[in-house]
């Protein structure tokens, strides 16, 4: 604690365990969810969420406190030769809002397969001490046991001793794993400082959201699976070359050593080059981030997966490439020629929200416009590039990072929200159309609720962090003179107001002729009727941090909250560069007086 | 050698890797194609190796070569039966199928961006300083830390253990991956690899190999401490002769859902892991290993990793589990030359 005590201002070592802890439990549960049984396996995960909740708030609020980032060097091995694992205040608060959505999640999908146990006919009680042995009068008989080289060694290991459970086994079983392999995977990618580790995270990242996406089984899904896993692979490619070309030029990974080496007034870097690296890295992760014109696997990846996959893949999986890409832009966005490709990209996120939320306004299922919506949302995470690489203006910069970073935050919520909320509705309606949908205001008020609370944050409707968001994005664009962006801004919340208004217009009719509920009815008697308590409130909650998100965020802009959350390195090293510079000729960043 | 031939042969080298790379993008029969690839794997190998990069040219031919290239001519059978199961049922579902393959313009879209990224590279490689920076002397300069003497090891296991690290945790997710794609009534069943074809000279070559793999395998664990070699390449070649026995029809997989295949597959993850965290408390701090049993730890982690990494290969290549029927049913009509 001394320690702490004398090195405020500097990377701390002290909450080294933390942040070590965030990368490696996660990991380890998936090991463990791999090796052990199925309810074994899902109390391994849900066991360590809470204890991940705990780190990632410990490492936030040392972060806080201190003011400086955590610093953890692996195996004593210093960068340039070793890696460094550092969680500054950009990392530490995306591995909150992580933390805090992976374990909803996870309660979420606890939930959901005890309810499907209790539909199944397997006692609720039963299904929680690792006795789901009796199987239920409505399971299949299990596959023909008549010659297949299958049972000849699977009963002696535990294979055989418990007759295979109905549907969801298999999704269940995979489920867990692989949250905890994107729990873990994006933990690492927000504290990573090396480009390769970011590289060996992301994979991780894309080969648990890949098999995410197919957990249904269905052959749609797995064409979507597919798509996805061809287009992430070549964005890995991509990435790949960028991080070779920048190893080849300056012969360092790690992000901080490759800021010093390419501070002005250092002429060895070939800058050229180094652009062409960061247009085939930024390419690469646009693809896995899903940004427009990249965006072809995103809408069908939705449309069968189950709602808690969709929650974690829209919410979460698409912010992890998003943060790589920031992560690049912030240490290398000056190079000459960074600021047209940040309008580029700035452009492409314009298209996004306004060709995004035009899309979504003509879907007919509900799930796939709440997924085209998503499309739309990512667009205005790369509105505010210009700003953010604006290195004449240090407030417009953090301004443009604070808006980028509230905008991920805000939206991973109420998009989480929103997508627990469209599985619950169409659960209820017994089919995925909008206009199945009447009748869900008077059935399921809450989860109505929930998806409108989540729905005025993508508006960017105040006090919702959405608002806040868009704000700070309008701010930052006007800041460099584009007002075409800040009028998509503003065109975009219009546009989202139009296709939730076509959903809540939709719940809040009379139910027509009631065919989806017949059919509900009629699959699953009575446990589809009785109180879901637990998973409404998972929603509700979700919902309304979104919502919260705008008064967390309102406060700290006087009392420097966020501000501090969000400040450390990287904001440091925008502002290095003014120091050594004199104000450039930018006519941009000019116009912004900087208070 | 001459320089001036060295030159001339490193030329060809790179001249027959693009026109293979080539071929076997534009070749229209698949099993064309797929030689082509698998030729490819193997000049790239002879280019490690003029790179001076041996540990590279293991893998590369292991797993570039050798595992991908079962995969593709299993997976080109078997397309090869459903086309002809197909063919039989009637003409609108082939119909359907050339519906679904990719448009031309979108082809030819991607065919540009392909070579405006292969002439962005080119200039950007023309432009890079040369010697390039390296940190080789540094690695080489603390590897007695390690108390190993091979550089390559050194990175791996040592001064990047955590990409390494995260790179099998990967593996075994991607297997994961694999299994889920089972369908429900299988899954928990054994997967199998597909009879060969040719069942006689398989047969052969699957008693007469392994003896010869397996030793190799351990002499490329063994030595990879000092030499070329070590965890990857060794579980790679065990793999492989796995593959050669099961597609022989000499052995099974036990079921995905056995206790022992799983540990099997997680040991060395898990292990490392363990040992990492260990680190924590006995050495300088995470993924560290404690002073006087740094080779200790290491070959520990490097046997289990490497009987994971075979394992899990293994496994990736056979798939997921199927249904018993498939098994003899009509999957492989003939050889597909």
């Amino acid at each position: 604690m001394s320690a702490l005590a004398a090195s405020v201002g500097t990377p701390s070592t002290a909450g080294a365990p933390l942040i070590v802890g965030l990368v490696a439990l996660p990991m380890a549960a998936a090991l463990a969810a791999v090796l052990l049984r199925r309810r074994a396996a899902s109390a391994a995960v849900l066991l360590s969420a809470p204890i991940l909740v705990g780190l990632a708030f410990a490492a936030a609020a040392m972060v806080l406190s201190t003011g400086s980032p955590i610093e953890c060097v692996l195996g004593a091995w210093k960068p340039p030769l070793g890696i460094v694992l550092r969680a500054d205040g950009l990392g530490t608060a995306m591995m909150v809002v992580t933390a805090t959505i992976a374990s909803a999640v996870a309660l979420f999908a606890a939930a959901t397969e005890r309810r499907g146990a209790a539909m199944r006919g397997t006692a609720p009680g039963s299904s929680l001490n690792d006795a789901g042995a009796t199987p239920g009068p409505a399971d299949p008989p299990p596959g023909d046991h008549s010659g297949g080289p299958a049972e000849a060694g699977g009963e002696a290991d535990g294979g055989g001793e418990r007759q295979p459970d109905a549907a969801p086994e298999r999704a269940s079983a995979t489920f867990w794993v692989l949250l905890a392999s994107v729990w873990g995977a994006l933990n690492l990618t927000f504290i990573a400082n090396d480009l390769f580790t970011l590289f060996v995270a992301l994979e991780l990242l894309t080969f648990a959201a890949v098999p995410l996406v197919c957990l249904a089984g269905t052959p749609p899904a797995l064409r979507a699976a597919l798509r996805y896993l061809l287009l992430a692979m070549a964005g890995s490619m991509l990435y790949l070359l960028g991080v070779a070309l920048v190893y080849g030029s300056l012969g360092a990974l790690d992000l901080s050593l490759i800021a010093e080496l390419i501070a002005p007034g250092t002429d060895s870097a070939p800058r050229g080059v180094l652009l062409l690296a960061l247009v085939l890295a930024t390419t690469g992760m646009l693809v896995k981030t899903a940004l427009v014109p990249l965006h072809a696997w995103l809408p069908p990846a939705h449309a069968g997966a189950p709602p808690q996959a969709s929650a974690l893949l829209s919410a979460l999986v698409v912010k992890g490439s998003w943060f790589v890409i920031l992560r690049l832009w912030l240490t290398l966005g000056e190079v000459p020629g960074g600021r047209t490709v940040a309008f580029a990209l700035a452009a492409l996120g314009a298209v996004a929200i306004l060709f995004g939320s035009a899309t979504a306004l003509r879907q007919r299922s509900l799930k796939l416009l709440v997924a085209w919506s998503t499309v739309a949302q990512i667009g205005y995470l790369f509105v505010a590039f210009p700003a953010l690489v604006a290195a004449a203006a240090p407030t417009l910069a953090t301004e443009a990072l604070r808006g980028g970073m509230l905008q991920a935050i805000s939206h991973a919520f109420a998009k989480a929200a929103m997508f627990l909320a469209a599985g619950l509705l169409v659960e209820r309606a017994g089919r995925d159309r909008i206009d199945a949908l009447g009748g869900a205001f008077r059935r399921m008020p809450i989860i109505f609720a929930a998806f409108a609370i989540g729905g005025l944050s993508l508006m960017g409707l105040p006090p919702s962090g959405g608002f806040w968001a868009k704000w700070l994005l309008l701010q930052a664009t006007i800041g460099v003179g584009a007002w075409w962006l800040a009028l998509t801004i503003l065109a975009g919340g219009v546009l989202a107001g139009a296709y939730l208004l076509r959903v809540l217009r939709a719940c809040g009719a009379e139910a027509p002729a009631d065919l989806g509920a017949d059919r509900a009815v009629v699959a699953a008697p009575a446990a589809a009727i009785a109180p879901d308590r637990l998973r409404t409130a998972i929603v509700l909650g979700l919902a309304l941090v979104s919502m919260f998100l705008g008064f967390a965020a309102m406060v700290p802009a006087e009392r420097c909250g966020v501000r501090r959350l969000l400040r450390s390195e990287p904001i440091t090293q925008l502002d290095r560069p003014i120091e050594v510079l004199p104000p450039p000729s930018t006519p941009h960043g000019a116009a912004e007086a900087a208070p | 050698m001459i320089p001036a031939l060295e030159r001339a042969v490193e030329l060809a080298i790179g001249a027959m890797l693009v026109g293979l790379a080539l071929w076997s993008v534009l070749v229209r029969p698949r099993f064309a194609s797929i030689v082509g690839f698998v030729v490819f794997g193997l000049l790239l190998m002879l280019a490690w190796m003029r790179l001076g990069a041996p540990d590279v040219a293991m893998t590369e031919g292991a797993i570039g070569s050798g595992l991908a290239g079962f995969l593709l001519l299993s997976a080109a059978a078997r397309l090869r039966c459903s086309e002809i199961r197909r063919a039989r049922i009637g003409a609108g579902e082939p119909q359907r199928a050339r519906d679904r393959s990719p448009r031309r313009s979108s082809i030819v879209a991607l065919g540009v961006g392909c070579a405006a990224v292969a002439a962005a590279l080119a200039a950007a490689v023309a432009a890079l300083p040369h010697p390039a920076p390296s940190l080789a002397p540094a690695a080489l300069e603390r590897l007695p830390e390690l108390g190993i003497g091979n550089p390559v090891s050194g990175v791996l296991i040592g001064f990047r253990a955590l990409d390494t690290l995260v790179e099998k945790i990967v593996l075994v997710v991607a297997l994961v991956g694999v299994w889920g794609l089972a369908a429900e009534a299988s899954w928990r069943r054994a997967p199998s690899v597909d009879p060969s074809p040719e069942i006689e000279p398989i047969r052969f070559l699957a008693r007469a190999l392994p003896p010869v793999g397996i030793v190799l395998a351990i002499y490329l664990l063994w030595r990879g401490a000092t030499e070329p070699g070590g965890a990857f390449p060794a579980g790679a070649i065990l793999a492989a002769m796995a593959v050669l026995v099961l597609a022989a029809g000499l052995g099974r997989l036990p079921p995905t859902a056995a206790r022992s295949l799983r540990l099997a597959i997680c040991a060395g993850p898990l292990v490392f892991l363990g040992v990492g965290g260990l680190g924590m408390g006995v050495a300088r701090g995470f993924l560290d290993y404690p002073a006087g049993f740094e080779v200790l730890s290491i070959k520990l982690i490097e046997v289990l990793l490497t009987g994971s990494v075979a394992v899990v290969l293994l496994l990736l290549v056979a798939g997921p589990p199927e249904e018993a029927a498939s098994a003899n049913g009509m999957r492989r009509p003939e050889p597909p030359l």
